[in-house]
């Protein structure tokens, strides 16, 4: 060590800059984890905002936790190959497996409670890829941006009524939805619901064109308006028994899917606001399920409907939607999946 | 002053900056789209995946090239103990850069998660789902990449120490390009 000591001053100096370096690269870690900004929308703080007062139910679904499993097939007539190169629109048979379900946080909510009803959806091309989406009842979503559904929740959460007002003062795009929830009818049936992805996405046809589009499945079956108060007397766990009986008796349940083509200018990038009716429609297959299983042992259970997970023809928009959604579903998926033990499978299927 | 067998061999020298370049790139992005739900996530993630994979590749080669080659040997002043605490470093280093990439593809894979990289490239699945081992992986894959950052910032440190106060020639074996050290060799 012939040199130690021999240069104290740039000795000094470069235990400074050493200093420097790790005190700069362990602050600029912690600044890009989030650590030095609190009010960073985060996953974690959409996870709390879902949960309900008493805390949330472990192992399930942060949100739309209560649900039942169904698996089918996607029939694809050929009629989306003109709009994306997506194997899955090319006509044929595809398997799907999906989740019935209803937009709560508490998995033993009472069905005539919750006016949100959803489904998720898989469905498996050839080639191993895949198609997930998440779609609910609603013709349009509540608010125009996450952070705004964020507010929702924390405004929705809150005893003061206040809240609510000063919360659709500032994102009047709510009462589009309040307005449905209020008007539109009930049904007594997952099979008699319209669901629609609300979400804009990009496909990507053969020839290289793009066009924006949203997707719907509407329902086959023949649908009677029933009065909340009807559907409350039928019992608590009414749609999950109706659905299984049904299939049981009536046979497989359809849906078409429809996907609506945007006009130049339509907004994409905001799922609060409707498109035009008259806009372009193209009808590219039936979804059709034709078996029930409970959602503790079913096969849905542990599929995250993450709907950023696209086949190769279709990709996201500036819609900042799926994005929020795939980190949020991802942490659910994380914890749920963690707590498994606080919902244990009754030992049917695999551990 | 010739000293080609006290450095790493050319290729060793480049795939270690690179791979470096990487691995931090990899470290921030990955604590910074696990906390943000704005759009950015879905590119950041893809990114994420595809580089870790690839880094997957890297260190496979490296690994061979650094059995082939070996490695110059330390300063021959240095106590032992630094001496053994470099090797064990070393050690965990190549330890994080082989774990850190298989940890992250398995823990998409027992999540069922479809792994597809940028340029469509499509990773099959080598585990069926479990939520144990998802979350086993995942707990594993969040914990180890603080570790790998701790480490990370302690062999930089340990770098600059060689570089600007012991001026030893350790940080001038593994430099992009050749080095002239102001002071004479300690020896
Ligand atoms: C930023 C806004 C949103 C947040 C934070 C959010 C949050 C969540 C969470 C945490 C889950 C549980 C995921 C899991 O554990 O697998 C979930 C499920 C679901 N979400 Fe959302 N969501 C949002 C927007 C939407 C939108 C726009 C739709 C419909 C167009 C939707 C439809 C659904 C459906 C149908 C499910 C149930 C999927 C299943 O059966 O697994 N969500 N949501
Ligand atoms: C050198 C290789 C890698 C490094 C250093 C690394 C590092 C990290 C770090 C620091 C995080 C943030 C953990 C947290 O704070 O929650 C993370 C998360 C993640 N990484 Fe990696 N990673 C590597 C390779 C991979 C690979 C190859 C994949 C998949 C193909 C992957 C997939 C993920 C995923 C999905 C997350 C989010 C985890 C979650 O919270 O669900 N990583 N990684």
């Amino acid at each position: 060590m012939t040199q130690s000591g021999n240069l104290p001053r740039s000795r000094v100096g470069s235990l400074v800059l050493i200093a420097a370096v790790l005190g700069g690269g362990a602050t600029a870690f912690a600044y890009t984890a989030g650590w030095l900004s609190p009010g960073r929308l985060t996953p974690e703080r959409m996870i709390a905002a879902l949960a309900p007062p008493a805390g949330p139910s472990l192992g399930h679904r942060r949100n739309h936790a209560k649900g039942i499993c169904f698996t089918g097939v996607f029939e694809a007539n050929g009629n989306g190959v003109e709009l994306s190169s997506a194997k899955v629109f090319e006509r044929g048979t595809y398997p799907a497996l999906g989740r019935f379900n209803l937009g709560t946080a508490d998995p033993n909510a009472v069905d005539a409670t919750v006016r949100v009803r959803g489904l998720g959806l898989q469905i498996a091309a050839a080639d191993g890829e895949e198609w997930r989406m998440a779609l609910i009842n609603p013709p349009v979503f509540a608010v125009s941006t996450p952070q705004a559904f964020h507010d929702l929740l924390i405004a929705s959460g809150k005893k003061d009524p206040e809240a609510m007002k000063i919360f659709i003062q500032a994102n009047p795009e709510f009462t589009a939805f309040a307005t449905w929830a209020k008007t539109a009818p009930w049904t007594a049936s997952y099979a008699e619901e319209p669901y629609h992805g609300l979400d804009s996405f990009i496909f990507t046809d053969a020839k290289g064109g793009e066009h924006a589009v949203r997707w719907s499945l509407l329902p086959m079956a023949q649908v009677t308006p029933i009065s909340e108060a009807e559907l409350e007397e039928r019992g608590p766990d009414f749609l999950e028994q109706e659905i299984a009986e049904r299939i049981r008796i009536a046979g497989p349940q359809r849906w078409i899917m429809v996907t609506t083509v945007a006009d130049p200018g339509d907004p994409t990038a905001d799922p609060s606001k409707a498109w035009p009716e008259s806009r372009r429609k193209v009808e590219v297959g039936t979804l059709v399920v034709q078996r029930i299983e409970p959602e503790q042992d079913g096969p849905c259970r542990d599929i995250n409907f993450d709907p950023t997970v696209l086949p190769k023809g279709i990709r996201v928009s500036d819609d900042p939607f799926p994005a929020a959604r795939s980190s949020v579903y991802r942490k659910s998926y994380d914890l749920r999946a963690a707590e498994a033990r606080d919902y244990p499978r009754t030992g049917m299927a695999k551990p | 002053m010739r000293d080609a067998p006290h450095r790493f061999a050319a290729i060793q020298r480049l795939l270690h900056w690179l791979m470096a370049a990487c691995i931090i790139a990899m470290l921030f992005i990955g604590v910074g789209m696990v906390s943000t739900v704005m759009p950015d996530y879905l590119p950041l993630i893809r990114i994420h995946e595809t580089l870790g994979v690839a880094l997957l590749v890297l260190v496979v080669i490296r690994l061979a090239l650094r059995l082939h080659y070996g490695a110059p040997p330390l300063p021959a002043d240095l106590p032992p103990g630094i001496k053994l605490g470099a090797r064990l470093s070393h050690l965990a280093l190549y330890g994080f850069m082989v774990v850190m990439p298989l940890l992250g593809l398995g823990m998409l894979w027992a999540a069922a998660y479809p792994v597809v990289l940028y340029g469509g490239i499509h990773i099959p699945a080598f585990l069926p789902q479990s939520d144990r081992g998802h979350t086993l992986l995942w707990n594993a894959h969040v914990y180890l990449g603080l570790a790998f950052f701790a480490l990370v910032l302690l062999h930089l440190a340990a770098a600059l120490f060689h570089a600007l106060i012991r001026r030893d020639g350790v940080f001038r074996s593994i430099a992009l390009f050749p080095l002239h050290d102001k002071t004479t060799p300690a020896e």
